[in-house]
């Protein structure tokens, strides 16, 4: 049974209105249970509307998703993934710990259990110290750490990550996608995540789904063949850098032929 | 990182001892005025444009500051042994209490209602102009209306006492400020905050108590105060145009009587009015610092 399985999904915003948008057309993507999927492309091709398909968020036009082999609806009232967004959308009046202890309260977790899962996750995203401070007292990177370790807490079988890392230095953004490619491990769950950065979509992804955008699809999925556990030895390994550039050509396809459409439309 | 907590409750505090100066400055500010306009002013009012604007400075309609503070050292009535400054309190006391009722009226109806308004659209189109319109029923007219209930209502065998009447009309006034607060308050959660609740699937009640009231709270804050002086408003008119004994509606009424004879007399009534209005606020300024402790403090800083 695959971890996401998805079936000429499509998603039309403002239908019949004058500004229409074909947001995705028949998309067809099946996630094996422990994969690491990376979503990459140019802005506007739909990336976060997959995402949000698959969280249940919004409702598809047309086509499927199933998350663990239910409706994606059941998957999201059985909380069965974790989400993590480009901003950290971390509430203000809760403290840090409290921030990452919300989505165990809703499950109705004890206290105790929830505070102790809440540090434990503190520790992984190295802000062990700030589990008192306010989201508002912390810089921007440490709050999207914090809002990180609040989807990682209910440890997920499925995690959805739009452009978690985007606001991260570069020595915090590789740490923790070492951070997290253990922590899968560890939990066996599959990923979604969207990225803008091909090194990182390759260093973390066994397959990497280009899209174009207009209307939204895929157009190419590249296997990164990078063999056995990646460490920062795997970024100077010789198959890294052959999915850079296999990711980077299919992407620079996409960016022609969007070229070649705009003169079109004049 | 380790000192900038007392460094910040440092300045705290003497922005506060500033504020207190401050105050007592610009009352003995407008003591100071009153004076000099009494001494300057035409004794018999002016007129300006030909419109008669300038108020008369003598001493009948505009005693002496210290005309007026040594009057609340004095008997309320001739060879009574009531100083007038208890009688004075203890209005004000009476009135605040029934500005208190009628704020927890009128706040317990304004979250209801816009808990109500924010969870039906089809609620907050068919109550939101009904909200808006009662506030422009004149209090004067409605007044009379609820205080005769007093004594004549009776639910489920108990009688609606007088006083209860006067916090209604205070609770009248103070509930839409909150309602309509509230609302804006509810409504202001980040969709993107609504969006992480849905995706724990968490219920509408859930949703409501971990994420939107909490982020109402800046909106109700400020809402309160309103309904704060609201209520106290509401509460000394009901008192004024119905008669009630025992609130500083009252005194005035009655000493305002006694103008000609004993001019300031009807001040210190005014003056305790004033103090009533001073103690609901600073039970707000409690309740909202309490309220907003754990929040940015980036405006105020
Ligand atoms: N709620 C919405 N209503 C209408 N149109 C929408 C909505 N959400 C997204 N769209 C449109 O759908 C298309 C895809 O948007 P989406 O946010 O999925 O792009 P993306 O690939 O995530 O882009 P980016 O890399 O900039 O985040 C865009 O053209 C966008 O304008
Ligand atoms: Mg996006």
């Amino acid at each position: 049974m695959s971890a996401v399985e998805i079936s000429s999904l499509g998603k039309v915003f403002n239908a019949g209105s004058a500004n229409q948008v074909d947001a995705l057309v028949d998309i067809d993507l099946s996630i094996a249970p422990g994969e690491f999927v990376s979503l990459i492309g140019p802005s506007g091709c739909g990336k976060s509307t997959l995402l949000r398909l698959i969280a249940n968020l919004l409702e598809p036009t047309s086509g499927s998703v199933t998350v663990n082999g239910k409706s994606a609806k059941q998957a999201r009232l059985d909380q069965d993934y974790g989400m993590a967004f480009q901003q950290s959308g971390l509430f203000e009046w809760r403290t840090v710990a409290k921030n990452i202890e919300l989505p165990l309260e809703l499950k109705g977790w004890e206290k105790a259990k929830r505070r102790a899962r809440a540090l434990e996750m503190l520790e992984l995203v190295k802000l062990a110290d700030f589990a008192e401070h306010y989201p508002w007292q912390l810089s921007g990177g440490m709050q999207q750490r914090v809002a990180i370790a609040r989807a990682l807490a209910v440890h997920p079988q499925l995690l959805l990550m739009d452009e978690p890392f985007g606001a991260l230095d570069e020595m915090t953004r590789e740490h923790m996608q070492s951070e997290l490619l253990s922590i899968c491990r560890r939990t066996g769950s599959s990923v979604v995540f969207v990225t803008h950065s091909i090194p990182e979509a390759v260093y973390l992804s066994n397959r990497v789904v280009v899209m174009s955008p207009r209307p939204g699809r895929i157009t190419k999925i590249v296997d990164v063949g990078i063999e056995g556990e990646r460490t920062d030895a795997t970024r100077d390994n010789a198959a890294f850098f052959a999915g850079i550039t296999a990711v980077r050509e299919a992407l620079r396809g996409v960016e022609m032929s969007d070229h070649v459409r705009g003169i079109e439309d004049r | 990182m380790s000192n900038a907590p007392s460094t910040r409750n440092h300045q705290v505090m003497l922005r506060r001892v500033r504020r207190m100066v401050l105050f007592v400055v610009s009352i003995v500010l407008v003591a100071a005025v009153w004076e000099i306009y009494k001494a300057v002013g035409p004794e018999a009012g002016g007129k300006i444009f030909g419109w008669k604007l300038l108020p008369r400075a003598n001493d009948n309609a505009m005693p002496h500051v210290w005309e007026m503070l040594s009057r609340y050292t004095r008997p309320e009535l001739r060879g009574s042994d009531r100083r007038i400054w208890s009688v004075v309190l203890a209005g004000a006391w009476f009135s605040f209490r029934l500005a208190l009722v009628g704020f927890a009226l009128g706040t317990t109806l304004g979250l209801g209602l816009a808990v109500l308004m924010s969870r039906f659209k089809i609620a907050e189109r068919g109550i939101l102009p009904y909200l808006v319109v009662s506030q422009t029923v004149p209090l004067i007219a409605l007044a009379p209306l609820v205080v005769s209930w007093g004594g004549k209502l009776h639910v489920f065998g108990w009688e609606w006492p007088r006083w209860l009447s006067a916090a209604v009309l205070g609770g009248f006034l103070a509930f839409f400020p909150v309602a309509v607060g509230t609302l804006r308050g509810l409504q202001s959660a980040a969709s993107a905050s609504v969006e992480l609740m849905d995706s724990y699937a968490a219920s509408w009640t859930q949703t409501l108590f971990k994420l939107r009231f909490p982020a109402a709270v800046p909106f109700i804050v400020p809402s309160l105060k309103l309904a704060a002086s609201s209520s106290v408003i509401g509460v000394v008119v009901a008192e004024i145009s119905t008669g009630l004994k025992g609130g500083i509606g009252r005194l005035i009424i009655e000493y305002a009587r006694e103008a000609t004879s004993d001019p300031a007399k009807v001040f210190t009534a005014v003056f305790g009015a004033a103090l009533l209005g001073l103690a609901m606020s600073g039970f707000v300024t409690i309740a909202d610092l309490y309220m907003m402790r754990n929040r940015p403090k980036e405006a105020t800083a």
